[in-house]
């Protein structure tokens, strides 16, 4: 019976760190995932808050200067200029009329600062079982 | 042509059907002609398949544009080699693999079962048959690679097909796809060994002696595809990492844990015959995870961005998943009593809680997975917003989870059945442990504060010294006995008990590859906009722009950036990472340089090319210690073919009637 307790003891420690680590790592690190279009809608709550923004890279509007790159995001009419400066390379789908996601914080200045971008390029495209799409080659490594 | 592909997979379909319907109708009945008629219809599906993929790969190679499928997957262009992996280039084309592959394995175990496990087979004929029937379906009527090109009435076909993405022109690409598959549909089999044992209730672990091999086996499919994923990721995508936690790699992730957890419980059944519900619920929930892995794939529904082909075929998927679970669910506990443990945990410090715990983590850690995975899915239907965790969450849970295994990893094998004296700990434990204090203590004395990292240092060389303790100890016991040498005395000892030291030596290549993990806590980059002539340094490499050129052929323009690379005033010689920007798809790649050497890569990956046209972006990585990885891989690699492997013992003295009860003994204690 003794030894029933500290199994229990043990099994209740371990499954406890495990729910610790995993509400606070939902609760710090949820991103909100809004279209341009909803973002538009949320006008100043948005200020602040870690989102990730998908829309169309409007043709001709990306730029590069030093390591910042800037772009538009655009749909449904709606546009949102994105400043991008991370350390990681552009991924190769990233170019005019591709599908992308910003991913980052909106400033006060409706600038949207992204620290990550993805990308998928606009023809339709299948990717393969259990395997990298793409669209995700931009990312941070582990 | 087509018209022969479609109908073999309609044939094949009704005869999944009817090979179901008979077994169970024959093995309720003992009906021995029902059942054997069901089990020769697995071998027609088989062949009908092979028929249906032939015809498909033969459409691909020869390039018959016709096909809805070939165009949208293959041209003219491509190499042979990816005409032939245009097969599971896409939905309709992978589906068919899918069903292939299972009617692979069905036939196999068919054929090396013909003459055993007479009261079980038409059971497991049946639970092979009902993914069969399913996946036929989707072939046959939901996603058909035979469908035609038409216009009105006739068929019609392009003149040149989209070929697949260059991205995935890759040899190693071109083989992770079958590999993982091979893993994935592999389980089928001890699945379906497992169900039909509970369904008849047979007495003891018959299924698991069966299926030892084939879950070994398809194990390693699961890691090999996981690995050369990786590999692929870290050599071709130019950021250098090899694992993000995006809802894929999660997808082929997630049934590799639950594997890996089943290995080691089956042992409890086994040895001690302990955890038997467990064991029919990892086995069922790792086929389940299998099919959801490839409906997460297939249906879209985590990632909005990723949005594979967005098709109903999401909903089958379910309600299939739906079926068989509930089907599981109910065998498992109406036969509960069958499943009733026959030995009970006596000790906290036991190889028996050793393997509980093992257990636990990895079954937590899988759900932590699933959890951070459908988060976007989850929170959507409750808040009503898409939220998404990225892998800052996954790392957060899975970094301590992967220590305490790597710890248990340690322990456990040393640990004894039912308890362990102090004394024994002592003996065991006192020097690998002062050998992982002592490496933290001195790491910490070079300058290292990383916390994780000291940790998974200080534990891989426990580990690491525990198991050679453990070969050294034996080797010696070898050595003493016959005066054989200590190394050919370790190649004896690991051939005398293949199953426990190919074990070590799988649990060993998983320390060098958390070593590799590590490294990458250490990770240097730097970007710069170089022209001819500057020099950009990083870690103790310099590196000097010395050529940058530009030309084109007829598939794709490249520039390179030839860089002369110097490690702290030592010329190293030229890197040259090159861009390619492919015409026909508009669609740029890059060629990384990568100088590998045991303690780190140098990496250089050349980014585009700045606004003005003059300058390359170069983005240099240095990543630690990156290569072990891969190395560690192999050593798993090798461990694994070793357990299967038939003991040495068996083989050379079974015969000889002396020695009759020790071939009897090694051939139970190699079960």
């Amino acid at each position: 019976m003794k030894s029933y307790w500290k199994f229990a003891a043990l099994v209740a420690v371990i499954v406890g760190t495990l729910i610790w680590l995993a509400v606070g790592g939902t609760t710090g690190n949820m991103t909100y995932y809004k279209t341009v279009a909803e973002l538009g809608q949320l006008g100043s709550r948005a200020e602040g808050k870690r989102l990730r923004v998908g829309g169309d890279v409007e043709p001709g509007s990306i730029s590069r200067s030093g390591g910042e790159v800037s772009f538009v995001l655009v749909q449904e009419k709606r546009r949102l200029k994105v400043v991008y400066r991370g350390s990681e390379p552009l991924p190769d789908t990233f170019r005019d009329g591709a599908q992308a996601l910003a991913d980052g914080r909106m400033g006060s200045d409706g600038i949207f600062r992204a620290s990550q971008i993805q990308a998928k390029c606009a023809s339709k495209y299948e990717a393969k079982p259990g395997m990298q799409h793409p669209a995700n080659i931009n990312k941070a490594g582990v | 042509m087509e018209n022969l592909g479609a109908l073999a997979v309609l044939l094949a379909f009704c005869l999944a059907v009817f090979a179901m319907a008979a077994s169970i109708v024959g093995g309720w009945r003992r009906n021995s002609f029902l059942v054997e008629s069901g089990r020769r219809a697995v071998y027609s599906i088989w062949l009908l398949l092979t028929v249906a993929s032939g015809v498909l790969v033969t459409g691909l190679l020869t390039g018959d544009f016709r096909f809805a499928y070939v165009a949208a997957n293959s041209n003219r262009a491509m190499p042979m080699l990816y005409k032939f992996a245009a097969w599971w280039g896409g939905q309709e084309g992978s589906l068919l693999l899918w069903s292939w592959l299972l009617a692979c394995y069905a036939a196999v175990v068919m054929f090396t079962n013909r003459r055993k496990h007479r009261g079980i087979m038409p059971w497991v004929t049946a639970a092979l048959m009902a993914p069969q029937c399913f996946f036929l379906i989707l072939n046959a009527f939901v996603a058909s690679p035979f469908r035609m090109l038409a216009v009105g009435r006739g068929i019609t076909s392009v003149a040149d097909g989209r070929g697949l993405n260059p991205l995935l022109q890759y040899p190693a690409m071109a083989i992770h796809p079958p590999m993982l598959y091979l893993g994935y549909v592999g389980f089928a089999a001890p699945f379906a060994f497992a169900m039909g044992s509970l369904i008849t209730r047979q007495p003891g672990d018959d299924w698991i002696h069966t299926t030892r091999r084939w879950t070994l086996v398809t194990w390693l499919f699961q890691t090999s595809g996981i690995v050369l994923g990786a590999g692929w990721a870290y050599a071709v995508l130019g950021w250098g990492g090899y694992w993000n936690w995006d809802p894929v790699e999660n997808a082929s992730f997630l049934p590799w844990v639950t594997a890996t957890a089943f290995l080691h419980s089956v042992m409890m059944q086994e040895k001690k015959g302990m955890m038997k519900v467990w064991n029919m619920v990892l086995v069922s929930a790792t086929f389940f995870l299998c099919i959801f892995g490839t409906f997460l794939t297939r249906s879209g529904i985590v990632s909005s961005v990723h949005a594979f082909a967005q098709s109903s075929i999401g909903w089958w998927f379910l309600g299939f998943l739906a079926i068989m679970i509930a089907g599981a669910v109910w065998l498992i506990l109406s036969r509960l009593d069958y499943l009733k443990s026959e030995a009970r945990l006596e000790s906290v410090v036991s190889r028996e809680s050793s393997f509980m715990f093992n257990n636990l983590i990895l079954l937590a850690a899988a759900f932590a997975i699933l959890w951070g995975t459908l988060f976007p899915v989850i929170s959507e239907a409750v808040t009503g917003d898409k939220i998404t965790v990225g892998p800052p969450f996954f790392n957060r849970i899975n970094i301590p989870i992967g220590l305490f295994l790597l710890f248990l990893t340690g322990v456990g094998p040393l640990f004894a059945w039912r308890r362990t004296s102090l004394e024994s700990l002592r003996r065991n434990f006192q020097w690998p442990l002062a050998g992982g204090v002592a490496l933290v203590g001195g790491l910490v004395a070079a300058g290292m504060r990383h916390p994780y990292a000291l940790v998974s240092f200080g534990l891989c060389l426990f580990v690491a010294w525990t198991i050679l303790v453990e070969f050294s100890k034996g080797a010696r016991a070898i050595h003493l006995k016959t005066g054989q040498n200590l190394a050919r005395a370790a190649v004896e000892l690991t051939q005398r008990n293949t199953r426990r030291y190919g074990g070590y030596i799988v649990h060993l290549g998983i320390v060098l590859m958390f070593v590799g993990f590590t490294g990458s806590a250490f990770n240097q980059n730097t970007t710069v906009e170089a022209k001819v002539g500057d020099s950009l340094s990083l870690g103790h490499y310099q590196m000097r722009v010395s050529e940058i050129r530009d030309a084109e052929n007829d598939n794709y323009t490249w520039y390179t950036a030839k860089l002369e690379v110097s490690r702290d005033g030592q010329a190293l010689g030229a890197m040259t990472p090159e861009r390619r920007m492919y015409k026909a798809s508009r669609q740029g790649t890059s060629e990384v340089a990568i100088r590998r050497r045991p303690n780190e890569d140098l990496y250089l990956n050349f980014a585009g090319m700045s606004d003005d046209n003059q300058r390359a972006v170069i983005q240099a990585f240095v990543f630690p210690l990156v290569s072990w990885i891969w190395i560690g891989f192999w050593v798993v690699a090798a461990g694994t073919l070793i357990c299967l492997v038939p003991n040495k013992v068996r083989f050379q003295y079974a015969r000889m009637p002396a020695v009759r009860v020790t071939g009897k003994y090694a051939a139970t204690a190699q079960k």
